[in-house]
């Protein structure tokens, strides 16, 4: 038994949790899947007083159409988001970000929110919320927010979240059918986190450019959304892209960082081949059909 | 410090006891229990030797509370085998294609290959490769493991 002790309590009611939380005054912590949590249990890197663990409460888990979007409840695990037939159909990108999580065996535990609302660079979860325009909604005893998820990552594993906050929803907007999804990841070995990763969508019509969500994860201290790219491939003919000056915009909003695995001028490097492929390979699909 | 009553089914058999919000399930079914094929090997969820089914999924026993397994179903490699000894189809695959050495990984691999191959369902050797990247082995260099998998889809080795 290796974590330092704590109070457990498993509400069943995000009223009771935020009350939870609430009274504990920043001395909590939030379990949802615990696949990153309960290793920084057992390493003592995190000692909170109480954990408050979600699993219990039936509202915050399930996939479901919205007014707008796809909502997915911060409690859905991985594994079931990935065989979810609304979301396949309506967020196809995601599902496909998805199969790179982990692995199968912590998919079956890790959930979408408690990804999201980590905040680890190099996921894919948090980056795919930011490209997409997805919205959390942040519940606490003082009430309820919704943050774009752009402006939910301060910095590594930092959030805008509140300690009393709960994350109760993730709300993605809807993208028109035929949007081509766009996803690459650079990895060493399949599960482990990218050295590099890309992914987004890309809106179509009359073989013009008319939405563009792109963010990069594991290129600096957040995922961060390509907002140069995005804004040049606006209104953009797809024969006309010019796709080298546009993957040289999108790696001008990144800031990676050297690392024992690889270097932050390696990862600029990779970064704008990977995304000039992803960008072409995703083009060319759509002229295909 | 909380203390909480829990009833767990392992392997068939109820399990009741009374234990800290702290402990894992992987010290839970090894110490109270005494599954002592849960190998616990690096703790933190990085190797895949604790796996278990919970529920019906193969999971990591490291990064799971044994709280949070209250009410829950819990099959460990001991309960795979019939009583007569008979090997289920995923220990007579691994043993028939040389998929261990020195063993320690082996339970986890077992584990994760018999939820995903569980009540008769035969997913592709894709799905079951790809599986096998939550498992880290040591010794065999994965071969005899790939080979055992690719037996359990329905492959000619």
């Amino acid at each position: 038994m290796k974590p330092a002790p704590f109070d457990y309590v498993a509400p069943r009611t995000v009223e009771e949790a935020c009350q939870l939380l609430s009274e504990a005054g920043g001395g909590a912590t939030v379990l949802a899947g615990g696949q990153t949590l309960m290793p920084l249990l057992a390493l003592r890197m995190s000692q909170p007083f109480i954990i408050v663990d979600i699993n219990r409460i039936a509202a915050l888990q399930g996939v479901s159409k919205v007014s707008g979007g796809t909502r997915i409840g911060p409690v859905t695990r991985q594994n079931d988001a990935l065989v979810d037939p609304t979301l396949k159909q309506a967020l196809p990108v995601l599902v496909t970000a998805l199969s790179h999580v982990g692995h199968h065996q912590t998919r079956n535990r890790g959930t979408i929110g408690g990804s999201i609302a980590l905040g680890e660079p190099a996921a894919e979860m948090p980056a795919t919320a930011v490209a997409l325009g997805a919205k959390i909604e942040a519940r606490s005893v003082r009430g309820v927010r919704s943050i774009a998820a752009e402006d939910l990552y301060l910095g590594p594993y930092m959030t805008t979240l509140e300690p009393d906050e709960l994350v109760t929803g993730i709300d993605y907007p809807e993208w028109p059918a035929g949007t081509t999804p766009v996803f690459r990841e650079v990895a060493r070995r399949p599960g482990d986190f990218a050295l590099i990763g890309l992914v987004g969508a890309l809106g179509v019509e009359d073989g013009r450019i008319t939405r563009a969500g792109l963010g990069w994860f594991g290129m600096g201290a957040t995922p961060i959304k390509a907002r140069q790219a995005e804004q040049a491939l606006l209104g953009q003919s797809v024969s006309g892209i010019d796709v080298q000056a546009i993957a040289e915009l999108a790696v001008a909003d990144t800031a990676p960082f050297d690392d024992h695995h690889a270097s932050a001028d390696y990862r600029q490097r990779v970064g704008k081949r990977v995304f000039a492929r992803a960008l072409a390979e995703a083009l060319d699909i759509r002229q295909a059909a | 410090m909380s203390e909480h009553r829990i009833n767990v089914e392992v392997n068939g058999r109820q399990q009741h006891a009374t234990i800290e919000g702290r402990l894992t399930l992987g010290d839970f079914l090894r110490v109270n229990c005494g599954y002592t094929g849960v190998h616990l090997g690096c703790e933190h969820g990085v190797c895949g030797a604790c796996t278990v089914i919970v529920d019906g999924k193969a999971v990591r026993s490291c990064l799971m509370l044994a709280v949070q397994a209250d009410g829950a179903k819990i099959t460990t490699v001991e309960g795979l085998a019939s009583p007569d000894g008979a090997l289920h189809p995923v220990q007579q695959a691994m043993r028939d294609e040389h998929a261990l050495q020195c063993g320690f990984c082996t339970p986890g691999v077992v584990m994760t290959l018999a939820a995903l191959t569980q009540d008769g369902a035969r997913p592709s050797s894709e799905t079951l490769l790809d599986a096998m990247s939550g498992h880290i082995c040591r010794c065999t260099g994965y071969q005899g493991i790939r080979r055992a998998a690719r037996k359990l889809a329905g492959e000619n080795s």
